[in-house]
């Protein structure tokens, strides 16, 4: 089993088959936002931002012996004549700003990407990232206008989940821009925010589908009806494949569970993690504690899991990418935004640190 | 012929040199050199072919004005430096 680290300064591969060590050190001194092993094609991939230069893609046929610069996702020529205003007033370039999601196709789509990004546009590739298609159906649609930046300037699509039952059917999030789900590959979409709330906007805005705040989107993949999501309010589950949403209150350790980050059980979807902070503008760990939050019946009850953890004055948080269950269910891992990277295999039970001075850790994936 | 100059901080992502070229605006200039050096072009223009936000363009040290339509004209011998505009400390 191999742990792939995006961080900002460069992109880490541990081997975890025995003593943690790393193995593979790969663009040093980049920002690596974003990677993606596919096991289908054995090709990896990373996502760099350069800021200045923008945002580009880096292939790897030979586990990162070499890597070659593909294409990135490409917006479209916007429409001539006055520039597209966001929903918040502001112009909305049709431009590449960031990588925000790679996910591969089906186990038969061999080829098939997808990419979400910011400023929320969805993209495809059927030949192994080499070109890119924008989804329209989606970008046209009329609720896509409504989308908010949250944190970023920009809405952005962070999360992508691929239905292992049939790929065609596709599940993203917004931020924020609330939850989307197609049945025919991306042809048409329609919202699936039914549940969501948003505390942050206007009354009578509050549950509207399409400006929620939804920090990560997660499906089991054994139990592909239940699925989890992280927003800036709380924590959502669906038990109905995403059609309906139900807030999980009292989430320790802070009762309101904000966070970034969710990881569902691929096997039991009853099971999540989570990597709580104090919401919403101060963004650390509850009384300087690391802590994962788990449930094992569908959020009935919580555990705060603690052992092998910082707890005494830690400031660590964990973004949306930046935690991993492995296929196994019981190896995760997550990282923070000071460096720190921690791996558990039992669950969660108990945490071995692997590093405290990486750079700040954008993403985690656990392979193999 | 214009000569187009590239900061040599795109060096560490691309291989860049100077280039002589045709054209009389910035843009001319730009499409020429990006037809040498295809993979350079996303570095230095955005999804919409306007430069993208924290580079710059003089045309004989002097900054250009239109960022999205890259009309600035250029003399024969002018000198196009593509620089990144530097922010903060």
């Amino acid at each position: 089993m191999q742990l792939h680290v995006a961080t900002r300064k460069g992109f880490f591969v541990y081997d975890l088959d025995g003593p943690p060590r790393i193995s593979g050190r790969h663009f040093l001194g980049q920002n690596v936002s974003l990677s993606l092993a596919d096991g289908r094609s054995g090709n990896w991939f990373a996502a760099l931002d350069h800021g200045h230069f923008g945002a580009k893609l880096h292939r790897s046929a030979d586990r990162g012996a070499s890597w070659q610069e593909i294409a990135v996702p490409v917006y479209p020529k916007q429409p001539e004549g006055a520039p597209e205003m966001g929903a918040d007033g502001r112009p909305l370039a049709w431009d590449l700003k960031r990588i925000w999601s790679l996910e591969i196709g089906g186990p038969a789509e061999v080829g098939r990407l997808w990419c979400g990004t910011i400023p929320g546009g969805l993209f495809r590739s059927d030949d192994h990232g080499a070109s890119w298609q924008l989804v329209e159906a989606l970008w046209n649609h009329p609720g896509r206008r409504q989308w908010l930046g949250g944190g970023a300037d920009h809405p952005g699509l962070h999360s992508i989940c691929i239905d292992p039952r049939d790929p065609r059917t596709i599940r993203i999030a917004v931020s924020c821009g609330g939850v989307w789900r197609s049945d025919d590959a991306g042809a048409s979409w329609r919202n699936t925010s039914k549940g969501l709330f948003a505390v942050f906007m206007p009354p009578e805005r509050r549950e509207d589908p399409n400006i929620q705040d939804v920090h990560r989107l997660v499906q089991s993949r054994g139990q592909p009806d239940r699925l989890w999501l992280q927003h800036h309010n709380g924590v959502f589950r669906s038990t109905d494949g995403g059609e309906t949403w139900q807030h999980c209150p009292d989430v320790p350790p802070s009762g309101i569970g904000f966070g970034f980050a969710v990881a569902v059980h691929p096997a039991d979807g009853d099971t999540a993690w989570l990597v709580p902070a104090v919401k919403d503008v101060s963004r650390i760990p509850v009384d300087g504690k690391v802590v994962v939050s788990r449930t094992r019946d569908g959020s009935a009850t919580w555990e705060i899991l603690h052992r092998g953890l910082p707890q005494v004055d830690a400031y660590d948080l964990t973004w949306r990418h930046a935690l991993d269950v492995s296929t196994d269910g019981r190896t995760l891992a997550f990282g923070s935004t000071t460096g720190s990277l921690w791996l558990s295999r039992d669950g969660g039970e108990t945490w071995s640190e692997l590093n405290a001075h990486l750079p700040p850790v954008h993403a985690v994936s656990l392979i193999g | 012929m214009p000569l187009v100059r590239f900061t040599a901080n795109l060096a560490v992502h691309c291989a860049v040199r100077d280039l002589r070229v045709g054209g009389t605006t910035v843009r001319e200039a730009l499409d020429d050199a990006f037809a040498m050096l295809p993979q350079v072009r996303s570095y230095v223009l955005d999804d919409q072919g306007s430069l993208r936000k924290h580079m710059a363009v003089f045309i004989d040290a002097e900054q250009i004005r239109d960022r999205a339509g890259l009309s600035d004209r250029l003399a024969a011998d002018s000198a196009v430096d593509i620089i990144q505009a530097l922010s903060g400390g």
